[in-house]
C-alpha cells in the first residue's frame, strides 16, 4: 500500500515536524511494516513554468520527424523560441515549460541548445518527463488561454501536485483495514495521539425501492450491496489533477474520470467499487453463484468458464462479472458512457479467495475482499464515488438509493483481564488495555475480571483473545517487552543419531573431502547423462505440480545428480583434484497412490488420523555419497602423486561403516551409472545399501568429467539405523607377536574379500589380523589366476606363543582357504 | 717365539728398558692423535694395541726377567698401554662427535619446501553453522528436532493456523506435489516439526529444529529454491515474550558476542499471536555512532531484520493436543544462509548452494 502523504494529512493532523521517515518508523512499531519511501518529483527542480502557445510553425526535418517551432509566452514579457516534438496541442493552448536550468525526472538538465537549426530556450514537458505517468506520444496540455486558474508564468509544479512524499507499506494479511488511506491515517491518529476526521463520514440518503433493482440470492457470500446511478455525466471530462495524480502516487493508472473515481475512493475507504455503464446492463441486478457452463469474458478479455462456486453478477443477459474480482466486458464503461451504475457491495473473503486463486485473477478488489473489508461502507462508498462523479464530470445522481441486505454484526470477544501481562510480559492493568482496545475502534466492556470487545467493522481479524493481546501490546509498545533469562529443564543434548552424522562429516572432511549440499530438483536429462534404464527405480520419482524449471520437476532418488554436477562445475572452473561428498535426504515414492488427511484443527486429530499422514507420506531416507576425481594425492617435489580411484570411494563408504561400527560388507556388482568392472556393492546383512566404484566411462564423458571419476553412494539411514558406536575396550596384550606371511594363487574371480574372511576364521582366536599386502597375476601364475598374499598376525593374551602354536594356526588357515577356494598356497 | 726359559735369567731384556718402552707408547699416542677419521683410528688401534703391537709383544717377555725385575717392567709397559688406550678412546669420542655433525650437515633439507600431498577437506558451512547454533541451544538444555522435508499439508499449513481459505497461504511460495490429492508440500518451514512434536510429547518442550525448507524463489544473489532455516519452539506453563526476548537476546549474543541485542515488531504469522518481526542491533556497526551513518551491513539503520516470532497460537496447541489454558509457548525462526552471509561477509546465495570447493575450503571443520 501506498500512502501519499498530502492525502494522509486530510484525515489526521499530524505535528508539523514530524518527518516521512520518523512516520515510517512509528508505523512500524504500530504494525504497518515500512517497505519503501518515494519523494515523488523530488529530482525535478529548476523552473517549471506555465506557457502559452503563441504561434508555431511545422518543419519536415530529413531525418523524416516533423517539429514544431514554437513561440511561447512563460509570462515575461518576450516569448521564448522553443522546439516541441510533439503534436497534440493548439495555439492558445497553456503547456507545462521547464526553462533552461531545470532538471527533469531521471536528472535530465535543461539548457538552451541549438537542436534543428533553432535554439531552443527551453523544453515544453510531456507526463513521463516529469514523473507523472508513462505519457509520452504527447505534451501535457494543462488547458487553453481562456483558464481561470492558471496564466503564463505560474508555478506548474504546483498546479500539477508534483512534489509529494509517499510511504509504501507492506501490509500483512491481519490488517487489511490498511490497505487505505483511512486505515493509515487511523493508525497515524494513534501513533501522535491526534484527532482521526474518517473520511467515511458520509451523510447518506436513506435507502429506498426507487433505486436500482439489486435482489441478492446469496447473501453468505455477498450480505450486503449499495447501488447508485449518476446520470448525464461528461464522459470526456478530464480528471482533476490533484485526484489523478494520487491515484498514480498510490500505484495504479490513471486512465479516465470515471475509472478514476472509483480507484480513488478504493484507495481512500478500503472498499472496492465498480462501475457499470448503465445502459449496457439489462433488467435488475442479481447476485448468485454461477450455474456448470457458465462463461463471463473479463475486463481482460480473457473468455472464462465459471465454477458453481464463483460468485457472480448477473442481469437479464448472464454473468457481467465476477464478483469483488473482476467486471465483465460487456458492460464495461467505454469513452461515451455518460450513465454510470456504481456498484460498492460486500463480499465474503472466502468466495472471493477462492474465485481470485480459481482463475488466477489477483487484483486490487480481490486483495481487499480476501482480507477482509468494512462492510458497513458500500451506501457511503456508492454516495463519495457518485459525489466526486458529479463533481467532476457534471450530470446528476439520481433519485433512488439501493441498498439490499446489511452488514453482519461482529462478534465480541472476551478475555480475562491479566492475559495481556500473561502474553506479554509487560505489566499492563485494565485500564490499558480498555484504553488501547477502544484507541483502536473496539467497544469495550469490562465486568468479572473479563474483557470483553466488540470489534469495529474494519477489523474482521480480531476474533481471539491473543488478538486482542496483540493490539494492547501494539499500542503498549513491543520494546516494553522485558527480557526474561530462560529456563528450560535440564535437556539430554544432541541425540546419539546427530553426534554420529556430526562425526561422520567430520571424518569425511578430515579425510581431505569437502561437503557440498546442493538444490534437490532433478529431471530426466540426470537421468539420461546417468544412462539410467528405463525401467529404473531411481526413476520412479515424486513430481513437483509447479516446478520452478520444466526440466527439474522431479525430486532426487539419488544424490548423484547433484554430486556430479557440481564435481563438473568444479573441474570446468580449473579444480582438477577433488574429492566431494554429500549428505541428504532422497525421496522415494511409495506408489500406493495413499492420500494424507486433512483433519479438523478444533482437536488433536486421532491416532489414526496421524498414521494415515504418515502413510501417505513418501519415504525420505538421508543418503551419503562421495565423488574423486583427478589426484588423491598430488605430486611434488616428494615424488609422484597418486590418481584417485575406484578403491577411494570404496574405502570412504567402508570408514564411514567403521565409524558407525556397523558390519558392512563389499562384494562386487554392476549397476548404473558405475562401470560394470568397477562396481562394488555394499551389503548390510541380506540388504545391498549401497554401491562404490569407477563411474561408467560414458557417464564420465557426459558430465563433462575426467576418466576414471569414482562415486560411491550408501543409504546412510540404513547404516544409522544400525550403528553401534559403544566401544567395548579392548584387552591388550603384552605378549610378543608372531608373523606370518602366507601366499595363495586362486581363480581370479575369486573376491579377496571372502580369502580374507576364510582365512581369518580359519586361523583362530591366536590371529589378531589379517592383512592383504599383494596381489600378483603373470606368467609364472597361469591364466586366470591370481597370487594374493596376506600378512597374518598371531598373539595370545596370556603366554608367549611357540612357534609350533603359530604354524598349526598357520596352516589351519591356509587349509580353509584350500578347502574353500581350490587355493594353492605358494611357496 | 719361545716362552720364557726357566734355567735362564737374564738381567735385561731390550724391550722392557725404560727408553725402549717410552718409544712404543709415544709412537702410539702420536699414531693415534694424527688419526684424521675413525678408520684410521681403528688402523691405529690395530698397530698400537694388538697382540702384535710392540707394546703387546713387549709385555710377553716380563716372563723373562728375573722375577725382582718383573715388578718394574710390568708397571712401565702397563702404564704405557693405559695411557694408549686412554688416547684412543679420547680420540674416538671427537671423530664420532665430527662424523655425527659431518653427516647432519650433510642431510640438512629446505624446511621451506611445501606440503599439499593429501586434499585438504572441508565440511560446508550451512552445517558447521547449524552445528553452531544447535550447541548454544543444546547448552540451554534445549533438544534438536527433525522432520521430513516432504510434508503433509495438514502439518504444513492447517496445523499451523493456515486456513485452507486464508491469503496467509500465499504468503510462502510452495512447492505442490503430483497428484494434488496427496496434499503433500515441500515444506516451506521447519514448523511441521514443531507440530509433529507437540503431538507426540508431553510438554514442557523446548526444542530446535533446524532442516532443509522450500520455497519457489528463483535461484538468485539472494535466494535459493531449497534453503535452510532453524526455528524453536518452547511449551511450558507461563511463558511469554518476555521469555522469548531473553532466549533471543541470550541466543544472538552467543552468536555475535556481548551487547548484541533484538528489538521487535508487530507482525503477522498465522502460528502465532501476537507474532513480531525480530531487529538484531547491526553486527558491524552495532547500531552507534557515527559508524552506523556509514554502515554497509546495516545501510545505516543501525538494525538488521533476522527473522519472524510470537506467542504461540493457542488455535495451533489445540490442533496439536496441547492444553491452551494450562500451556503456552512462544516460538521463532530464522534463516541459516542469511546469517551465514551476513556473519561472514557472502555477498552471493549462489556460492553457498554451487559447491564450488574454493568457497567451501577456507571454513574448515568448524565455523
Amino acid at each position: 500500500m501506498r500512502v501519499p502523504l498530502s492525502w494522509l494529512r486530510e484525515y489526521v493532523d499530524l505535528p508539523a515536524d514530524v518527518t516521512p521517515a520518523a512516520l515510517a518508523d512509528r508505523l512500524t512499531t504500530l504494525g504497518l511494516k515500512f517497505e519503501a519511501l518515494h519523494a515523488a518529483g523530488a529530482d525535478v527542480t529548476g523552473s517549471l513554468v506555465v506557457g502559452r502557445v503563441l504561434s508555431f510553425e511545422s518543419e519536415k526535418h530529413s531525418n523524416g520527424k516533423t517539429i514544431r517551432w514554437c513561440q511561447v509566452d512563460v509570462g515575461e514579457g518576450e516569448p521564448r523560441g522553443i522546439v516541441c516534438g510533439a503534436h497534440n496541442f493548439a495555439v492558445d493552448n497553456l503547456v507545462v515549460v521547464a526553462l533552461p536550468g531545470a532538471t527533469l525526472a531521471g536528472g535530465f538538465e535543461i539548457a538552451a541548445r541549438t537542436t534543428y537549426g533553432h535554439v531552443s530556450d527551453g523544453m515544453i514537458c510531456s507526463a513521463r518527463e516529469l514523473d507523472l505517468g508513462d505519457e509520452h506520444a504527447g505534451i501535457i496540455v494543462l488547458g487553453s488561454a481562456d483558464s481561470v486558474d492558471m496564466k503564463p508564468g505560474d508555478d506548474a509544479a504546483e498546479l500539477l501536485h508534483l512534489r509529494d512524499d509517499v510511504i509504501e507499506f507492506e501490509i500483512n494479511p491481519d490488517r487489511a483495514y490498511a490497505l487505505s488511506v483511512r486505515g493509515v491515517a487511523r493508525d497515524a491518529a494513534i501513533a501522535y495521539g491526534v484527532e482521526f476526521r474518517d473520511p467515511a463520514d458520509q451523510v447518506v440518503p436513506t435507502p429506498d425501492d426507487a433505486g436500482y433493482p439489486v435482489r441478492l440470492d446469496d447473501t453468505d457470500g455477498c450480505p450486503a450491496f449499495a447501488a447508485r446511478t449518476v446520470s448525464g455525466f461528461d464522459p470526456t471530462a478530464p480528471t482533476p489533477r490533484w485526484l489523478a495524480r494520487r491515484v498514480q502516487l498510490a500505484g495504479m493508472r490513471p486512465i479516465s474520470l470515471a475509472v478514476d473515481v472509483t480507484n480513488y475512493v478504493m484507495l481512500e475507504l478500503g472498499q472496492p467499487i465498480h462501475g457499470y455503464d448503465r445502459n449496457a446492463v439489462s433488467g435488475p441486478i442479481v447476485v448468485r453463484r454461477a450455474t456448470a457452463g457458465e462463461k463471463l469474458t473479463t475486463l481482460d478479455g480473457v473468455s472464462r468458464s465459471l465454477d458453481p462456486e464463483d460468485l457472480l453478477i448477473t442481469d437479464d443477459s448472464g454473468p457481467i462479472g465476477l464478483a469483488g474480482v473482476m467486471g465483465g466486458e460487456t458492460t464495461e464503461m467505454s469513452e461515451s458512457t455518460s450513465d454510470v451504475l456504481i456498484e460498492a457491495a460486500h463480499f465474503s473473503a472466502v468466495t472471493v479467495y477462492r474465485t481470485e486463486r480459481r482463475h488466477q485473477l489477483p487484483s486490487e478488489a480481490s486483495r481487499r475482499f480476501e482480507r477482509g473489508v468494512d462492510p458497513t461502507l458500500p451506501a457511503r462508498a456508492a454516495q463519495r464515488v457518485a459525489d466526486l462523479l458529479v463533481a467532476h464530470g457534471g450530470g446528476r445522481i439520481d433519485d433512488g438509493v439501493t441498498l439490499v441486505g446489511s452488514a453482519p454484526a461482529p462478534v465480541a470477544v472476551a478475555m480475562t483481564t491479566d492475559l495481556p501481562t500473561r502474553v506479554t510480559g509487560i505489566e499492563i492493568d485494565e485500564a490499558t488495555s480498555v484504553g488501547a482496545l477502544e484507541q483502536v475502534g473496539c467497544t469495550v466492556e469490562v465486568a468479572g475480571g473479563r474483557i470483553t470487545a466488540v470489534p469495529p467493522p474494519w477489523r474482521p481479524d480480531l476474533t481471539d483473545p491473543n488478538d486482542l493481546v496483540e493490539e494492547v501490546a501494539r499500542i503498549v509498545g513491543y520494546d516494553a517487552v522485558p527480557s526474561r533469562s530462560p529456563v528450560a529443564p535440564a535437556g539430554h543434548g544432541l541425540t546419539e543419531v546427530q553426534r554420529v552424522r556430526r562425526r561422520i562429516g567430520r571424518q569425511l572432511a578430515g579425510s581431505g573431502y569437502v561437503e557440498v549440499l546442493s538444490q534437490p530438483f532433478v529431471g530426466s536429462s540426470d537421468w539420461e547423462r546417468l544412462g539410467l534404464a528405463d525401467d529404473d527405480a531411481r526413476r520412479r520419482t515424486i513430481r513437483i505440480a509447479n516446478p520452478l524449471s520444466e526440466e527439474e520437476p522431479e525430486l532426487r532418488t539419488t544424490l548423484l545428480p547433484g554430486l556430479l554436477r557440481a564435481l563438473a562445475r568444479n573441474v570446468a572452473r580449473g579444480q582438477v583434484d577433488l574429492s566431494l561428498f554429500e549428505t541428504g535426504l532422497v525421496f522415494l515414492p511409495k506408489g500406493d497412490g495413499a492420500v494424507a488427511p486433512i483433519p479438523s484443527v478444533d482437536r488433536r486429530p486421532s491416532d489414526d488420523e496421524l498414521a494415515a499422514i504418515e502413510a501417505a507420506l513418501p519415504d525420505q531416507p538421508e543418503h551419503l555419497a562421495v565423488a574423486l576425481c583427478g589426484d588423491r594425492e598430488r605430486a611434488g617435489w616428494w615424488g609422484g602423486g597418486r590418481a584417485a580411484g575406484w578403491f577411494d570411494a570404496v574405502a570412504a563408504i567402508r570408514a564411514v561403516a567403521e565409524t558407525l561400527g556397523v558390519p558392512l560388507t563389499v562384494r562386487s556388482g554392476a549397476a548404473d551409472p558405475w562401470h560394470p568392472g568397477r562396481c562394488a556393492e555394499l551389503v548390510l546383512g541380506d540388504e545391498v545399501v549401497g554401491r562404490a566404484g569407477e563411474l561408467h566411462p560414458r557417464v564420465c564423458t557426459a558430465y563433462g568429467l575426467p576418466a576414471r571419476t569414482a562415486v560411491a553412494e550408501v543409504d546412510l539411514a540404513a547404516l544409522l539405523a544400525r550403528a553401534d558406536t559403544m566401544v567395548v575396550g579392548p584387552r591388550v596384550s603384552s605378549y610378543p607377536v608372531a608373523k606370518e606371511d602366507v601366499a595363495l594363487i586362486i581363480d581370479a574371480s575369486v573376491p579377496a574379500a571372502e580369502v580374507e574372511a576364510v582365512l581369518r576364521s580359519g586361523a583362530g582366536e591366536l590371529c589378531e589380523s589379517v592383512r592383504l599386502f599383494d596381489v600378483y597375476t603373470g606368467e609364472q601364475i597361469g591364466e586366470g589366476r591370481k597370487s594374493l598374499a596376506f600378512a597374518l598376525r598371531f598373539r595370545a593374551p596370556d603366554r608367549t606363543l611357540t612357534e609350533a602354536d603359530t604354524s598349526v594356526a598357520r596352516d589351519a588357515a591356509v587349509a580353509a582357504a584350500v578347502q574353500r577356494f581350490g587355493a594353492v598356497p605358494r611357496v | 717365539m719361545s716362552g720364557p726359559s726357566s734355567d735362564y735369567d737374564p738381567v735385561e731384556v731390550t724391550p722392557l728398558r725404560a727408553d725402549e718402552v717410552e718409544k712404543m707408547r709415544d709412537d702410539a699416542l702420536a699414531a693415534v692423535a694424527t688419526a684424521g677419521d675413525l678408520a684410521a683410528l681403528k688402523q691405529a688401534r690395530q698397530e698400537h694395541t694388538g697382540d702384535r703391537s710392540p707394546l703387546a709383544l713387549a709385555n710377553r717377555e716380563i716372563g723373562a726377567l728375573p722375577p725382582q725385575a718383573r715388578k718394574e717392567a710390568g708397571r712401565r709397559v702397563g702404564q704405557a698401554r693405559g695411557a694408549v688406550a686412554k688416547a684412543l678412546t679420547e680420540r674416538e669420542q671427537v671423530l664420532e662427535v665430527e662424523r655425527e655433525q659431518r653427516i647432519l650437515a650433510e642431510e640438512s633439507v629446505d624446511v621451506t619446501l611445501p606440503w599439499d600431498r593429501e586434499p585438504r577437506g572441508a565440511r560446508h558451512p550451512l552445517t558447521t553453522l547449524q552445528d553452531r547454533i544447535e550447541d548454544v541451544f543444546i547448552a540451554m538444555g534445549w533438544e534438536v528436532a527433525e522432520g521430513p522435508e516432504v510434508e503433509a499439508e495438514w502439518l504444513n499449513f492447517d496445523a499451523l493456523n493456515f486456513g485452507p481459505d486464508h491469503p496467509a497461504r500465499t504468503m510462502q511460495d510452495t512447492f505442490w506435489l503430483e497428484p494434488a490429492a496427496a496434499a503433500l508440500v515441500l515444506r516451506t518451514h521447519t514448523s511441521p516439526v514443531q507440530a509433529r512434536t507437540m503431538l507426540t510429547r508431553e510438554p514442557p518442550i523446548y526444542i530446535v529444529c533446524p532442516g532443509r525448507v522450500f520455497r519457489t524463489d528463483t535461484l538468485d544473489a539472494t535466494h535459493a529454491p531449497a534453503f535452510t532455516q532453524v526455528e524453536g519452539l518452547a511449551i511450558d506453563e507461563g511463558l511469554s515474550m518476555a521469555d522469548l526476548k531473553g532466549t533471543l537476546d541470550h541466543f544472538w549474543e552467543s552468536m555475535f558476542g556481548a551487547g548484541i541485542t533484538t528489538r521487535f515488531r508487530p507482525s503477522f504469522f498465522p502460528f502465532t499471536e501476537p507474532s513480531a518481526e525480530v531487529d538484531l542491533v547491526c553486527i558491524a556497526c552495532r547500531g552507534e555512532q557515527p559508524a552506523v551513518a556509514t554502515c554497509r551491513t546495516c545501510k545505516g539503520e543501525g538494525w538488521m531484520e533476522w527473522g519472524g516470532c510470537g506467542v504461540v497460537n493457542p488455535r495451533v496447541l489445540v490442533a496439536c493436543g496441547v492444553d491452551p489454558e494450562r500451556y503456552s509457548g512462544y516460538a521463532f525462526g530464522m534463516g541459516i544462509e542469511r546469517t551465514l552471509m551476513v556473519r561472514h561477509g557472502i555477498n552471493d546465495m549462489r556460492d553457498i548452494v554451487e559447491g564450488d570447493v574454493r568457497f567451501t575450503v577456507p571454513f574448515g571443520m568448524e565455523i
